[in-house]
């Protein structure tokens, strides 16, 4: 569904992406993993065309997205830091984002997510009242909202408190059983066992391996994402 | 298209900066036609505020509010939306709030007090003087990510047209003062918007005395009727060109 192709992206003297080619297909989950500043969220910015790759390419659904712009209907991104303007309520901002994406008239908007966070009961607050957990379940209700065929996570339970989480947890769940492709960057590996099937490890801006779960237990000799994970780093 | 630019001029309207920079232009504005007893001399009092502070404001707050709303733009980049229409939004809703804040804090008075054609002229003319310099911010935005290095340029960029350039003109002027000159200040004037909007006004105002080396040579060269028509085009040229050049460059940028 979206293969990457040799992408490569320098930023002045730091190679942000070193010749990454990778494909993710429907119904999988895939973590994104590496240390800070191994490029996953420069990779997660080129797909969503945000970043311009100085080489390589990325298509979506066989289209290659440079130029493109529509194929971002399908995608629900989740930033890692949401900033709103300061001066729109919550509803507002809603509001915004249904009537840029109106154009996915056949499937209303879901607002499941922000009435299972309690969002519906605080959509008269101002973004810049907001603390960092409430715009998260913001970002996260505007990514769940639209129904798209891809979920783009960057640290999507950075900030959440642990019932929101466990919120965000099931819905991802529930998106993947659906056939969803779901990408998900995080720190917190714990939160991401029950989740994922594949895992993406970059480390200073190159892909070292795309294996399914399974497989990296299997080579690990662990079940924990997190000391499957560490084993592999400590192996490096 | 239209939606988006609905939310920028709805977020501008709301901030505090834009309602006190209405009520700013209207006190001084409002002040400005008390004391005179002639309205044309208020007029004058009016343009020099006109030409320096109000290409001073639209110029900071545009930069400040682009670089506050990075994050903005980079959640509406990802949604499915060209990166044109929103750029274009953006310039539409700054330049249509700072030009209403205009319009409401100088041409209303202007139009109450001394309904002339030269007040119509200078509203028109602070309005556009409002685009280019919301273009010029915009440019000096997308051009840097450092925020206090983009409000240093805007600002730069301020002081060498509403000040700087006057004086290395008149220094040209002196250094080649044995040359027959005319063609360059007409191409020289074209070069600061600032310059062509005092032009416009005193063109119509009709007081040579005060429009200084280049406002002379322009009317000269042109002719009042037709010396006002270049003014107007080459200043909308400047607002077309100007957003062009940004506009290529947000396209280009790696948010």
């Amino acid at each position: 569904m979206i293969i990457a192709n040799n992408v490569s992206k320098q930023f002045g003297k730091l190679k942000a992406l070193n010749n990454v080619s990778v494909a993710c297909n429907k119904g999988e989950c895939i973590a994104l993993l590496g240390p800070n500043g191994s490029g996953k969220t420069t990779l997660i910015k080129s797909i969503l065309g945000m970043v311009v790759p100085d080489s390589g390419f990325i298509t979506f659904n066989g289209k290659n997205i440079l130029h493109d712009w529509l194929y971002r209907r399908h995608i629900g991104y989740m930033p890692q830091i949401g900033r709103y303007p300061d001066n729109m309520t919550i509803e507002q901002v809603f509001n915004m984002m249904k009537d840029i994406r109106s154009f996915n008239e056949d499937t209303a908007p879901d607002n499941s997510l922000a009435e299972q966070f309690g969002l519906t009961g605080m959509l008269h607050k101002r973004m810049r009242t907001l603390s960092g957990g409430t715009r998260q379940k913001v970002s996260a209700s505007i990514a769940f909202m639209f129904n798209p065929e891809v979920f783009i996570l960057d640290e999507p339970t950075a900030g959440l408190d642990p019932v929101a989480a466990e919120m965000l947890k099931e819905r991802i769940i529930f998106e993947k059983s659906k056939g969803k492709l779901v990408l998900i960057t995080s720190h917190v590996l714990s939160d991401l066992d029950d989740l994922i099937t594949h895992v993406i490890y970059m480390q200073e801006g190159a892909l070292l391996f795309h294996k399914k779960i399974g497989e990296l237990q299997a080579d690990t000799g662990e079940q924990k994402l997190s000391k499957a994970i560490a084993a592999v780093m400590l192996k490096k | 298209m239209n939606k988006l630019v609905k939310y920028v001029c709805a977020d501008i309207l709301r901030n505090r900066i834009v309602i006190g920079y209405t009520a700013f232009l209207l006190l001084i504005s409002m002040s400005v036609f008390s004391l005179e007893d002639n309205a044309s001399k208020g007029l004058l009092s009016l343009l020099n505020v006109v030409l320096i502070i109000v290409p001073l404001v639209s110029v900071i707050f545009s930069t400040i509010y682009v670089y506050n709303s990075a994050e903005f733009i980079e959640l509406l980049v990802s949604q499915p939306l060209r990166r044109k229409q929103l750029w274009s939004s953006l310039f539409i809703g700054l330049s249509g709030s700072l030009s209403l804040a205009f319009l409401i804090g100088v041409g209303i008075p202007l139009i109450v007090f001394d309904a002339t054609a030269t007040a119509w002229i200078m509203t028109g003319m602070g309005m556009i003087l409002t685009v280019i310099f919301v273009a010029i911010a915009m440019l000096a935005a997308v051009a840097t990510r450092d925020k206090a290095k983009g409000i240093g340029i805007s600002i730069f960029l301020w002081l060498f047209f509403a000040v700087l350039f006057d004086g290395l003109v008149l220094f040209v002027l002196f250094q080649f003062e044995d040359y027959p000159l005319e063609k360059f200040m007409v191409v020289a004037a074209a070069l600061n918007p600032v310059d062509l909007g005092r032009i416009l006004i005193l063109l119509k105002l009709d007081v040579s005395a005060l429009m200084g080396y280049t406002g002379a040579v322009f009317r000269d060269v042109l002719g009042s009727q037709t010396g006002m028509l270049a003014a107007v085009l080459i200043l909308l040229l400047w607002v077309f060109i100007v957003f062009r050049i940004s506009l290529s460059k947000f396209n280009r940028k790696d948010l």
